[in-house]
């Protein structure tokens, strides 16, 4: 009897160690796959024209050249552009944690007319195509005079046009109870005073992740930096990524790789220090960055 | 304190929407006044644009394709990684990386992935003695290297997931262990009936987005080879941006719109055949 179910016990244990050695096979071959196009482009940037089209491709460029970075943010204006981008990040960032939690607060801690049937709008409109606005937005900008400035692409963030973050910010704002709006109130406390020395202390990991959420995406914004800028000097990082590509002269790959990994690296370096925060949004939110 | 919202909602959202109608029943290149033309550019682009056509079939296809590859693939890892594993956290930012980075980084480094002679996909294929594949130079085989590229960065849902894998009550488990049920049951009769919710709303969101794809087609292709990857929105934005033809293309934008709001109400439809809410469960056993 005991012996039958040790063996059971024994082969059971087999079993799992199998699975479980699968398991991690799967998950390291994929692991693999995902991180294997970074280190290729990593590679890329740090190789010789010539090796760069060397065959059988050498992952290990030896030597290596790392002046290609220095060339990127020296001969061409990439490093302008990565402060072009900054700008816009910090600039649109800050408009849509003031915009939004504005809308957020109002929308859930006050009450004046229309305000469901509006939050069903708001609602809508996050589901609304881009495409639908961009063309009489475009010719909006235009007639203002605006293409080539930076108003057209920070602007409309400081007018909660994204309105996914009032919802996020909605959500958490409902978690702090009305008492506390209550209590201010009684002390002669304004609105805004409620809202700006109780309501967004008290929101900082909330606001953290819709700060970090937007900036993400900001930074890697293509169609609207596309339209309306564009001068050499002006441009967005992730629209001058592109003017690598070159169809008639040939693109320069490895400078191309070269500017890709320093496009990239602030985001990776951002996302290593705060992926708790950040995944943790993404999984309250459902939603993709 | 909501005004600066519905002053954004007014002057970037409603009244851009009205503008847009206006002018997708006009011919307009921005220098001479609009002419008003009533519904022929919806009637040209529905009944004699074959390139239209052919935008909405490759847009089509992609969707039908990569969405559901990457909900399952996402949902699988996610079922992997949802386990007494080490090193959880490693595999969940890698599979994760390259959500954070999508848009033009990643084309740009597909479009060398991908390249016919000197690209790391043939460069492999090589080893195994496979003949190189023009991956973006073939248009029977363009979409194919657009829904790979897709699949690769399945880790965004893969996340979605794991959140919801994580409420799902471990009694449920337990019970269906008594019963005798063996882990591929309960994968499928427990697992995946608890967060239909999470896949629904990953479903209506990839339709939304992948309709939409821009960036990739326009880095990686630029719609080539002939028109094989011409997406819509690429469409639209060669009539706006490179022709001058606002009032065609935002009578594309229209149809775009259309389109997602026509696929997004069927799934909201056929949603209460398969989503399963949890408190129908509560209403019934208690």
């Amino acid at each position: 009897m005991t012996t039958l179910s040790l063996g059971r016990k024994k082969n059971r244990q087999r079993t799992d160690a199998i699975q479980k050695f699968v398991i991690y096979l799967i998950l390291i071959g994929g692991a693999v796959i995902v991180l294997f196009p970074f280190l290729w482009t990593f590679s890329t940037s740090l190789k010789t024209p010539d090796q760069v089209y060397q065959i059988p491709p050498q992952l290990i460029p030896n030597p290596a050249e790392p002046s290609n970075y220095v060339r990127v943010l020296v001969d061409r204006p990439f490093a302008r552009w990565l402060l072009n981008s900054l700008f816009v990040v910090v600039i649109s960032t800050i408009g849509t944690l003031l915009s939004c939690s504005l809308a957020a607060f109002a929308f859930s801690r006050l009450r004046w007319p229309f305000r469901d049937k509006l939050f069903l709008v708001l609602l809508a409109t996050m589901m609304l195509p881009t495409q639908v606005t961009l063309i009489p937005t475009f010719i909006l900008f235009k007639e203002l005079g605006w293409i080539n400035t930076y108003f057209p692409i920070t602007l409309p963030a400081w007018f909660a046009r994204n309105a996914f973050y009032v919802f996020l910010l909605r959500q958490f704002f409902m978690t702090i109870p009305l008492d506390l709006d209550d209590a201010a109130r009684m002390d002669g406390a304004s609105h805004f005073q409620v809202y700006w020395r109780i309501i967004l202390p008290m929101s900082k990991p909330a606001l953290g992740v819709a700060a970090l959420m937007f900036a993400q995406f900001k930074w890697r914004e293509f169609l609207a930096p596309l339209i309306y800028l564009n001068r050499t000097e002006s441009l967005t990082a992730a629209v001058g990524l592109r003017t690598f590509m070159d169809e008639t002269h040939g693109t320069d790959w490895e400078l191309m790789m070269a500017a890709n990994i320093l496009f990239m690296a602030p985001v990776v370096t951002v996302f290593f220090f705060t992926q708790r925060y950040m995944i943790q949004g993404v999984v309250i939110t459902g939603v993709k960055g | 304190m909501a005004a600066p919202w519905i002053f954004g909602f007014v002057f970037f959202i409603a009244g851009p929407m009205i503008a847009s109608l206006y002018l997708s029943m006009t011919r307009w290149d921005l220098f001479t006044p609009p002419r008003f033309l009533g519904l022929d550019n919806f009637h040209a682009l529905l009944t004699d644009d074959n390139t239209f056509w052919l935008s909405f079939r490759v847009t089509t296809l992609y969707a039908v394709f990569s969405v559901p590859i990457q909900i399952a693939v996402g949902l699988a890892l996610a079922q992997l990684l949802n386990q007494k594993i080490r090193l959880l956290g490693m595999f969940r930012s890698v599979y994760y990386l390259p959500s954070v980075l999508s848009g033009v980084s990643i084309a740009i480094m597909f479009r060398w992935i991908f390249g016919t002679q000197y690209g790391l996909l043939n460069g492999a294929l090589k080893l195994l003695g496979i003949e190189p594949v023009s991956w973006l130079g073939d248009p029977d085989i363009v979409l194919l290297s657009f829904i790979l590229m897709s699949v690769w960065g399945s880790g965004a849902n893969m996340l979605i997931y794991l959140g919801a894998l994580q409420s799902v009550p471990t009694e449920l488990y337990e019970a269906a262990e008594v019963d005798g049920a063996g882990s591929f049951r309960k994968f499928f009769k427990i697992t995946v009936p608890m967060i239909t919710p999470v896949i629904f709303f990953t479903l209506i969101n990839g339709i939304i987005i992948s309709l939409q794809e821009f960036q990739t087609p326009f880095i990686l292709t630029e719609g080539g080879p002939a028109n094989a990857s011409l997406f819509i929105v690429l469409y639209l934005y060669r009539h706006a941006f490179q022709w001058f033809k606002m009032g065609y293309a935002s009578a594309i934008a229209w149809v775009i719109f259309f389109y997602v709001l026509v696929l997004s109400v069927l799934v909201l439809r056929s949603s209460k055949a398969w989503v399963y809410y949890e408190g129908s469960l509560k209403g019934r056993g208690e």
